[in-house]
């Protein structure tokens, strides 16, 4: 970065940082300013990335006519944005909910249920590999108890998933942890950006 | 007010102060803590480092700013490895904001290891719609991206001939902060069977253990801590590392501040200060 840019870029990270404080004038002015430059840049970059390679350039110079049919769903879409267009924008939301349901629900059953199955069905490992199947075997059959209420949390049932309570607090925990984490990251990169390539005072900028 | 309720009704800036403090000060003052490599990681290191020298690998940088203090860390770590290994890399992001990110994190990467645009990487750049690029990508790549991002034909490139589907890619690598990394484990290798490394923000890591347990996810990097784990296996003292003191005090803070905050309510349960019960509720304890 330029100075220019790096002195823009640590005024608006102060300007954010301010909100900590409380709410200004500062705060609003670099939120507002994040907002229209952000649509700026995606319109920019869809067009640039986009449309130019995947729809002008085959229609226009390599004039493959197909490409017309996306091109044509696409401005259906658009249709929404006045009242009686949206009977036209159905069609193209219909055509993309099929497309989506017949290329998704396969690719999520096989990723997310069948493999996942057959991962928690699998021998146990050897030696004290042992011990974590059997947690996760414990950790399983406790959260389906819980989260199965076809039946009241009594007697078995209910021990089951109370153990369940247990181990989906640890996971809500683990979970926590991490989430502290990657915030506090965010907070250490924005810190070092000021300290290193605003004030040049860290060791080695 | 005595000094528990005191301590119960601080001002939350004076906690951000000292936050910031836990920050501020290791990176002025660093003692750089020793990061340990945890096995999650390593077996991301490992599946990369097997691979032979010439071998192409597909990654994709799929984030944007607001979680680049933990993503790009990482890029530049896994880029590094590559490039370091001669592996060609292939590169694209799904997301607007990521085409900006993804070419920064190839040449930090490049330039550090002498890696050179068009004979060690090609940067796709951004393409819209998650699966249909990951099914295009399986299908067909060059219908997908005919050019490179800077407009270059991709059969023009020296490192992307014979390169069109995921077969002929060794690997495919995804630093994602979002839901981009359930799709690439869908699709790219649910559908089309390529091995896949996972790197992701530290949010999200939980979520993924169990793809590993299941091998659909060869390795997994998470977070800050996850990059800095990956710069030390490739010895390299990146912004990862660099984080790590900082990250270490200020979860100390964070530890002391909830033991602190319990014991204070613990202590005022019951006493003058406790709330009142509602009408048809009993009393606190």
């Amino acid at each position: 970065m330029t100075p220019a840019q790096t002195w823009i870029a640590a005024f608006l990270t102060l300007c954010v940082f301010s909100f900590l404080y409380k709410d200004n004038p500062f705060y609003r002015f670099a939120e507002h300013l994040f907002v229209g430059v952000a649509a700026g840049y995606l319109l920019a970059v869809q067009w640039q990335n986009v449309l130019i390679p995947n729809v002008w350039t085959p229609l226009v110079r390599d004039q493959q006519l197909l490409v017309l049919v996306p091109l044509a769903l696409g401005l259906m879409m658009l249709a929404r944005l006045w009242d009686k267009g949206a009977g036209i924008a159905r069609w193209a939301i219909a055509f993309y909910v099929g497309i989506y349901s017949g290329v998704a629900i396969p690719g999520y059953m096989q990723a997310q249920i069948f493999a996942q199955l057959a991962d928690a069905a699998k021998p146990f490992a050897p030696g004290w590999g042992a011990v974590n199947s059997a947690l996760v075997l414990i950790g399983l059959l406790g959260v389906l108890a819980y989260f199965f209420f076809s039946m009241p949390h009594e007697g078995v049932h209910g021990a089951g998933a109370r153990l369940g309570i247990y181990f989906l607090m640890v996971a809500f925990g683990a979970s926590f942890g991490y989430t502290v984490m990657a915030r506090v990251s965010l907070l250490i990169a924005r810190v070092q950006f000021l300290l290193r390539d605003w004030l040049h005072v860290l060791p080695g900028s | 007010m005595g000094w528990v309720e005191k301590l119960l009704s601080i001002d939350r800036r004076i906690i951000f102060l000292l936050v910031g403090a836990g920050v501020i000060v290791p990176l002025l003052l660093p003692v750089n803590l020793p990061v340990t490599v945890t096995p999650r990681v390593q077996a991301a290191y490992d599946a990369i480092d097997a691979l032979p020298p010439g071998s192409r690998v597909l990654i994709s940088m799929d984030y944007e700013p607001e979680i680049m203090a933990e993503l790009m860390p990482m890029s530049i770590a896994v880029l590094r490895h590559c490039f370091r290994k001669h592996i060609q890399v292939v590169a694209m992001t799904l997301y607007p904001a990521g085409t900006g990110l993804g070419e920064h994190a190839l040449d930090v990467a490049s330039r550090a290891e002498g890696a050179v645009r068009n004979r060690d990487f090609v940067w796709l750049g951004y393409k819209s719609g998650f699966q249909v690029v990951m099914i295009g990508i399986g299908e067909n790549l060059r219908g997908m991206y005919p050019v490179d991002f800077y407009g270059t034909p991709l059969d023009s490139i020296p490192m992307m001939r014979g390169v069109n589907t995921y077969a002929q890619l060794s690997m495919m690598i995804n630093l994602s902060g979002s839901s981009a990394a359930d799709y690439w484990i869908q699709f790219a290798q649910g559908r089309y069977h390529a091995p896949i490394v996972l790197g992701c923000t530290a949010v999200m890591a939980t979520d993924y253990y169990p793809y590993l347990s299941s091998r659909q996810v060869l390795g997994l990097i998470g977070g800050m801590k996850g990059a800095a784990e990956y710069e030390r296996l490739i010895d390299v003292f990146g912004d990862g590392r660099r984080g790590m003191d900082a990250q270490s005090l200020v979860h100390l803070i964070v530890v002391l501040l909830v033991v602190v905050g319990n014991a204070a309510l613990f202590a005022t349960r019951g006493g003058p200060g406790a709330p009142a019960a509602r009408p048809g509720e009993a009393p606190p304890r």
